[in-house]
């Protein structure tokens, strides 16, 4: 009984709270990833939103890692408690990160880069592939990976998505990037039509 | 009014550039860089002025030289860069120069751990400089309040004529939020009292009713002395007692008796709370969530903005009906002393943390509901 009231309050600030977690490496633009995700969803879905990132000290190759929150509240706590979202893009990210997942909780790996999934209730997607096939370049692997939220799990409109994407990525490269975004919707469209191993919560 | 979603060193960036802010000298170190170059950027558009110097030494000397000559000038560093900076910080004390500080702190000692956030710095913002002196220290938890609390120390420099350091972290630093800027019009802004008499009557030290002696810019044609040294109302050297005690206690006076001016605090149902947390900086963020977790414990918390002078009136209020007082912070134990020692060491729990990563809510939490 006791028990049971203490498992409601620890819940009760989570209500409205949807926590992304975004790893990688240094150099596969999950930062960027992150701060268009929570650009989009504050600027232009009109909700709010915190973005963190944390990363070592090297340009390329350490690990990295980005944090959105998304609520329709106010965020306190800046960071991950326990991701409703995990889009792992390196066998590192998915073996460190997967014990923060919820238990219902969304895990999307690059199947590119991930040789080891942690469980079978996976998205696995070869987004880097992806991304190679639909504009030649892997850095744009992260903008698959955004299409791919975004189709997925609606958290954010395609709309507010796109025009994030626009602002933030370096000039001339908007129509690549979007190019890739569009990828990622397709590829989540499939899967939603095919039946995802992990059933997705209605709404926020 | 302008919606954006900003970085915290970005909203500091432009918090100083709303106080007024025309000069920044600065060498590059993270997590404090988006600040210089947010004021590279912006900077040259309003007419300032924008160095990167060799060092964190001569980059607040430059400061230093820039506010005597009239303008509101900043630097910004973090840990290493800081430790730099102690010995012009005194001199700024001693030579009464306002100035602007921003320490956005990192895991430490030495070069540390360059991307994690730390709150190691407390108590070297408070005695990281030789000699006895006062300061002023204040730490923003959100984007808007990097803004808000740039604009404040600017104006609390110019008011007092007081170097003021910002400490900020690299979780407010680095974080990015949507944040509504006040517009210019809605800002209270500051600006140093200046001599109002002819130029061969000025004395730059000159005892006053404020304790604060208005401030001509070097070069304008009042006389003017400045040095490191003990010195009288001109500015110039002195071994005398009267002198140099008349000093001393007006630099103190001039920042204790305006505590209440310079101590900001937020107070959340600290009424009748049984148990208090205090905390500051990203870690105020953790335990408002711990708070709201644990409800029906009677849980206040009093969030610090100023850490130095150290606001002892809203922490003994706060606290005064409090069995447990618990402080959260980002390195071994240093607000908690401030706290200990005036709420009794025997109230206080401490949860340290200072391996480079946030304390939890639910780190907070149970030290909240912890059974002795």
């Amino acid at each position: 009984m006791k028990k049971e009231t203490a498992k409601k309050e620890s819940t009760r600030t989570g209500i409205g709270r949807y926590e992304v977690r975004l790893a990688g490496k240094g150099g596969q633009g999950m930062i960027l990833a992150g701060r268009i995700l929570a650009e989009a969803v504050a600027l232009y879905d009109g909700r709010n939103a915190v973005q963190t990132q944390d990363y070592g000290p090297e340009a390329r190759g350490g690990a990295s890692k980005s944090e959105v929150i998304i609520s329709d509240g106010e965020i306190y706590y800046p960071k991950v408690m326990n991701a409703d979202l995990l889009v792992c893009m390196s066998q590192e990210a998915s073996d460190r990160y997967y014990y923060d997942l919820k238990r219902d909780g969304l895990l999307i790996i690059d199947s590119t880069n991930v040789e080891r999934s942690p469980t079978t209730r996976v998205v696995a997607v070869p987004i880097t592939e992806l991304a190679v096939k639909a504009t030649g370049r892997e850095i744009t692997a992260a903008m698959v990976a955004l299409g791919l939220i975004c189709g997925l799990t609606k958290i954010v409109s395609e709309e507010a998505l796109e025009k994030a994407i626009r602002s933030l990525v370096p000039k001339g490269t908007e129509e690549l990037n979007v190019k890739a975004m569009q990828a990622g919707l397709e590829e989540a469209k499939r899967l939603l039509e095919a039946g995802l191993p992990v059933a997705l919560p209605q709404e926020l | 009014m302008r919606t954006a979603f900003l970085q915290g060193n970005e909203a500091c960036a432009y918090g100083a550039l709303a106080a007024g802010c025309r000069f920044f000298a600065g060498y590059p170190i993270t997590p404090s860089t988006t600040i210089a170059e947010t004021m590279a950027r912006e900077l040259p558009k309003v007419g300032g002025v924008f160095i990167q110097m060799e060092d964190e030494i001569a980059s607040l000397a430059a400061v230093l030289g820039a506010s005597v000559g009239g303008l509101k000038a900043m630097t910004a560093t973090s840990g290493p860069g800081f430790s730099l900076m102690q010995e012009h910080i005194g001199y700024a004390v001693m030579a009464e120069i306002p100035c602007v500080i921003v320490d956005v702190q990192r895991l430490g000692p030495s070069t540390g751990q360059p991307t994690s956030p730390s709150q190691g710095d407390v108590m070297q913002a408070r005695w990281g400089t030789h000699g006895d002196h006062p300061i002023i220290a204040l730490s923003p938890t959100s984007v808007r309040e990097c803004f808000d609390l740039t604009v404040t120390a600017f104006n609390l420099s110019e008011k007092y004529r007081t170097p003021v350091i910002l400490l900020m972290d690299a979780v407010v630093g680095h974080m990015r939020e949507k944040v509504i800027l006040p517009a210019p019009e809605e800002l209270e802004i500051i600006d140093r009292a200046r001599p109002n008499v002819p130029p061969e009557w000025y004395f730059p030290y000159e005892e006053t009713a404020s304790d604060v002696p208005p401030m001509a810019n070097f070069g304008d044609g009042f006389r003017y002395h400045i040095t490191g040294l003990m010195h009288d109302r001109a500015g110039f050297p002195t071994q005398r007692l009267d002198e140099i005690n008349a000093w001393l206690t007006r630099i103190f006076r001039k920042i204790d008796a305006h505590v209440d001016d310079i101590a900001i605090t937020e107070a959340i149902n600290v009424e009748h709370a049984r148990t208090l947390v205090i905390a500051y900086g990203c870690t105020a963020r953790a335990a408002k969530e711990a708070i709201y977790m644990c409800r029906r414990h009677r849980v206040g918390l009093l969030v610090l903005k100023t850490l130095w002078p150290f606001p002892k009136d809203q922490v003994l209020l706060a606290a005064h009906e409090a069995q447990r007082v618990v402080v959260p912070e980002m390195n071994m134990g240093q607000i908690a002393l401030e706290v200990e020692r005036l709420v009794g060491r025997s109230k206080v729990r401490r949860v340290r943390r200072a391996d480079g990563e946030m304390i939890t809510p639910q780190e907070i939490r149970a030290a909240i509901e912890y059974k002795e």
